[in-house]
């Protein structure tokens, strides 16, 4: 299969992005003259602005709208407004996830999905396939180009393109109808950084543009920011990561997001699971951990404790704001106690470390 | 793209510049610039003798983790342990900042490295 571009590729060659393939997608990792470490750090001190135009949109429609999107997903769809944006979980019967999502809610018979880019087809079949009568669900991720704007100066960059009051938007709220540099887009108070910013939904042959406009608006206060850097700031805000902290064997339980899962609500696919799962108690569960001795943990290394497997790193990397090795790993839940020794083995080779709590970026979104 | 004349390289990307018995080691332009930020160096251990093509250590950026070949086979003699504190030096100067110095058991081994002329053509080819 060919590799998919978004739209705005011409634009990351441009800025001498390094592309490579991102689950089938053309992007870039980080952009020449800048890397992962200055990018990152432009979106915590300044602005940066990233193509996610690869996440995928849908449509849900129809009378039973409302009642449809709560049988898909964990959080309470009831506690939402017209143009207010949620973030859930679409779980499996089992209680595993099927994918972590944006609900954007115009109003209790239509909702637009956000879902992640390699889970596109996926999502849309299991939607499909638990579809209700007077619902309607459509498949429009080649229809939206999404571009993030992140970091403490996002709406002062975007307010000079744009005639509405971007104070108006409200973390996690969305306005559908906001002219950038006179260009209709829909866009949301939301973002992977733990910054504040935005995220703008854009007609793909107007995103080039609008990439441009924001660059040019931002000046030296903005640069592109490449994937690694997405990553590098997500995991910092202890952002979830879909086949890392959650993926179909991982419930939100176990991943820490027990906030989005409101088990009190009606019934949503795998809610039953949650509940047995919440009544009997978790056997394992997804913490922080620090590094003693030397060395990065990396994703899928072992966790050892007394030379016993006891469970996995889920994400760890060196944080470029912090400046050393942290990570997150699912463990089991004997073990999950602040303070307890663990070992992580790198390369063969087992390194200390501990399980920590409350070392991770504190994030710098502004609250409802 | 950097290529210093006068030193020895590897089809991974580690020069080595001989001086009688001694070579130092460390990794090319092109490698660091492809590692991206490098935040993480195993270094390899004194005593420590390795064939030609050996691993004898670790680099890490954010991004990676890519192994450290000897370029020849030796003793490793000395390992520069200011990179343990300042991974970053191997970005700004990868070239000043040589990683381990060997002492070299076979000569032979460096008449089957590349040439700077013959390690651009091969670097041009990665392209």
């Amino acid at each position: 299969m060919s590799l998919k571009q978004t739209p705005i590729y011409p634009m990351h060659l441009k800025y001498n992005g390094k592309i490579i393939d991102f689950g089938g997608w053309e992007l870039p990792v980080q952009y020449e003259g800048m890397g992962i470490i200055k990018e990152h750090n432009m979106v915590r001190e300044k602005a940066g602005l990233f193509d996610v135009s690869h996440m995928g949109e849908v449509w849900v429609t129809g009378d039973k709208a409302e009642d449809f999107v709560q049988k898909l997903v964990s959080n309470d769809l009831k506690t939402l407004e017209d143009r207010q944006v949620l973030y859930c979980l679409m779980c499996y019967p089992t209680g595993g996830v099927v994918d972590d999502l944006l609900v954007y809610r115009y109003n209790r018979n239509k909702y637009l999905l956000v879902v992640n880019a390699a889970n596109v087809d996926k999502d849309f079949t299991w939607i499909q396939n638990n579809l209700m009568d007077g619902v309607e669900a459509k498949n429009v991720s080649d229809e939206y180009a999404q571009l993030a704007l992140q970091g403490p100066k996002s709406q002062e960059i975007l307010q000079k393109l744009s005639d509405t009051d971007l104070d108006s938007i409200r973390f996690f709220w969305f306005n559908p109808v906001v002219r950038i540099s006179g260009i209709e887009c829909i866009v949301s108070r939301t973002g992977y950084t733990g910054e504040d910013g935005f995220e703008l939904y854009i007609k793909p042959q107007d995103a080039a543009f609008i990439w441009e406009e924001i660059l040019q608006a931002g000046g030296e206060d903005v640069s592109p920011v490449g994937l690694g850097a997405r990553d590098s700031l997500r995991f910092e805000s202890k952002l979830p990561l879909y086949g890392q902290e959650i993926d179909q064997d991982i419930t939100p339980l176990e991943a820490g997001l027990g906030f989005f899962v409101k088990l009190n609500t009606d019934d949503f696919i795998g809610r039953s699971a949650l509940l047995k799962q919440k009544e009997e108690g978790l056997k394992r569960k997804v913490v922080e951990f620090s590094m003693i001795g030397k060395g990065i943990p990396r994703s899928h290394y072992e966790v050892q404790k007394d030379g016993v497997t006891i469970g996995h790193v889920t994400t760890g990397l060196h944080a470029p704001t912090f400046k050393r090795p942290i990570g997150l790993a699912l463990i089991n839940i004997e073990f999950t106690e602040p303070g307890t020794q663990i070992d992580i083995v790198i390369r063969g080779k087992t390194v200390q470390a501990v399980v920590d709590s409350g070392i991770f970026y504190r994030k710098k979104t502004k609250s409802k | 793209m950097n290529i210093p004349k006068k030193l020895l390289y590897t089809s991974e990307h580690e020069w080595i510049r001989v001086d009688g018995e001694k070579g130092n080691i460390g990794i090319t332009d092109y490698a660091q610039h492809h590692l991206g930020d490098i935040v993480f160096v195993e270094l390899p251990e004194v005593g420590e003798e390795a064939a030609m093509g050996e691993s004898i250590g670790v680099i890490e950026s954010v991004k990676a983790v890519a192994t450290l070949f000897s370029p020849a086979g030796g003793k490793v003699i000395e390992v520069n342990e200011e990179l343990e504190e300042a991974p970053e030096l191997l970005n700004e100067d990868p070239y000043g900042n040589w990683i381990a110095i060997i002492e070299l058991t076979d000569h032979s081994d460096l008449e089957k490295l590349m040439s700077a002329e013959a390690y651009t053509e091969f670097c041009k080819n990665l392209e």
